[in-house]
């Protein structure tokens, strides 16, 4: 974990409101799937970094990528900037996926929205397993709203696509459960990113086959390293920072097993 | 070129500079040990203990807000016994002061909590937070009336081992009058200010962006509030200020310590830049250097 300097290398615009940034940093050689960067704004009057996924990373070339959504103030200054500028990011940040767990099993990648750029990391991480220890299979289950989708070239290169949308104009109609259901598929391990109303059929549907589930959480964070407790998530358990049910998404998360987090 | 005395002494405990990081924005230290090397810091004070593990708010606890952000954290932490255990050892070896926030709903839980870290090796100071404006009890509540703030600053000297420095809310009509009462009953120094109650609205959603409605503002949006309130604070009371509000940079420290700040902290700045207290320490010491300040403390208090 570090604070660093980044060139921005490569701006594109994706699908509507989906944007995508290469950066050169340091943060590349240790970043893991899963984990995401704070990334500082250059505007004194919008001080709280924000938390971004990592779409990809590249240790060699010390590069990294950021796919996000224009949502808010932050967003829209992030998709203003250039190639050449520099950007302040913190970083890797949280606990990534366990894909050390998922060597000779079924693998089910789950991305629904926004939600899907950590998980072409992952599925490019589990590429480059080491041989004994890569998944036997990678289905990838994207949910997109229509067909105006965004990095599914990169999904198709390293696993087998089901996608949904909402307006049924590409895939199933429908959610990315109803997808996964339609094309018939079974896993053995699932790892997933998106709304927590997706993480909570998901998680239904890992208890009705057994598959073991983690899922990625989302929160509106401050300090993004583990101090200011802004970030909870309920557990089932007591957590081990506060000794109550309260654990922190930035630093016992982002990724937890989907029996650690309450999703009710 | 002589070198700048950097030292400041706060109740007789000397820090190595003025430059400490504020409650709750900076866990037990160990999170921002992997930044920068902690005994560079004046002190550290660590977030808020209770007597028993306190669950906090629910979440949204934090939105962002012009040059500042809203928290409604609700001082979720493990309680005083595990503070002792896991995270003193760590502060203890930090090398630099050590500030224990005391957390509390009720004049009792904060004696059973200053009771408990009486007398602990490690300790500098106690912290009496009487400003959270995220705890529904206590807190705020206890600390806008002057006769509450008296006697609570009372029974805690009482028990205490440890100087104390009672933290101020702003959200007062006359700083002056808590001030007083603190040092009516006997504190060591005061700190201020904790952050000012305010409320953000979701317009798309049309809610309240924070699950508990309202939460502290704190970050720069506050600054000239603290420094008019530091400056009222120290010019009224004989206690050493310990100065905060929206601190991060050099420049905004050396306002505080200018309108009668014996020390101060950074908050909310270290979210936005990890080292942020370092490169307050640096820029007081290159201001120090700039005016021909021999000692740090002779900043304070130098505009009345």
């Amino acid at each position: 974990m570090k604070k660093d300097t980044a060139v921005i290398l490569k701006t594109e615009i994706l699908a509507e409101g989906i944007h995508s940034m290469t950066l050169r940093t340091d943060i590349a050689e240790t970043a893991k799937a899963g984990q995401f960067v704070s990334v500082c704004l250059n505007d004194r009057t919008r001080l709280l970094p924000r938390p971004i996924s990592i779409c990809s990373a590249d240790a060699a070339e010390k590069t990294i990528r950021l796919v996000y959504r224009v949502q808010g103030s932050g967003t829209m200054q992030m998709s203003t900037w250039q190639k050449g500028d520099t950007v302040q990011l913190i970083g890797p940040l949280g606990k990534g996926f366990p894909t050390e767990e998922a060597g000779g099993k079924r693998v089910l990648l789950v991305g629904g929205g926004i939600g899907i750029p950590p998980l072409v990391f992952a599925a490019e991480q589990l590429l480059k397993e080491a041989d004994g220890q890569k998944p036997c299979e990678i289905v990838f289950a994207a949910g997109y709203r229509s067909d105006d989708t965004y990095l599914l070239p990169e999904i198709e290169a390293c696993a087998r696509a089901v996608i949904s949308t909402d307006d049924g104009s590409l895939g199933t109609a429908g959610t990315v459960l109803d997808a996964i259901r339609a094309n018939g598929i079974d896993a053995d391990l699932i790892f997933a990113c998106g709304p927590k109303v997706m993480l909570r059929a998901l998680k239904a549907y890992a208890e009705e086959t057994g598959a073991v589930l983690y899922v990625s959480m989302e929160e509106r964070m401050a300090c993004g390293v583990g101090a200011c407790l802004g970030c909870v998530t309920k557990t089932t358990a007591t957590d081990s920072h506060s000794m109550v049910k309260n654990a922190r998404v930035c630093t016992d998360g982002p990724v937890f097993s989907a029996e650690e987090v309450d999703l009710s | 070129m002589k070198d700048v005395d950097m030292r400041v002494s706060i109740a007789g405990v000397t820090l190595k500079n003025p430059v400490i990081t504020a409650s709750g924005t900076f866990g037990s230290g160990m999170e921002y040990s992997r930044f920068f090397d902690l005994k560079r810091l004046g002190g550290i004070t660590a977030k808020g203990v209770s007597l028993v593990p306190w669950e906090g708010n629910p979440v949204p606890r934090i939105a962002e807000v012009p040059s500042g952000m809203l928290n409604a954290i609700g001082l979720q932490n493990p309680g005083v016994e595990v503070f002792l255990e896991r995270d003193l050892p760590f502060l203890r070896n930090a090398g630099c002061a050590v500030i224990v926030n005391v957390a509390g709903h009720e004049p009792e839980e904060y004696y059973g909590v200053v009771e408990r870290l009486n007398g602990v090796p490690g300790i500098d100071f106690l912290e009496i937070n009487i400003s959270c404006p995220n705890v529904k009890a206590g807190g705020i509540t206890l600390g806008t009336d002057p006769k509450m703030i008296e006697e609570l600053t009372r029974g805690c000297k009482a028990r205490a081992s440890q100087p104390v420095i009672m933290k101020l809310t702003p959200n007062v009509t006359d700083i002056r009058v808590t001030a007083k009462a603190c040092e009516a009953g006997g504190a060591d120094a005061i700190s201020l200010i904790n952050t000012l109650t305010g409320m953000k609205i979701d317009i798309e959603r049309q809610t309240f962006a924070l699950a508990n409605r309202t939460g502290g503002l704190s970050g720069p949006a506050i600054r000239p509030v603290a420094v008019r309130m530091v400056y009222e604070a120290a010019n009224a009371v004989s206690l050493p200020v310990i100065g905060m509000g929206g601190i991060c940079t050099a420049e905004d420290a050396i306002e505080f310590m200018l309108a009668g700040a014996t020390a101060v902290a950074v908050g909310m700045a270290s979210f936005a830049d990890p080292c942020a207290a370092i490169d307050v320490i640096d820029g007081i010491y290159d201001y120090c250097v700039r005016h021909g300040a021999e000692k740090a403390a002779d900043l304070v208090g130098a505009v009345r």
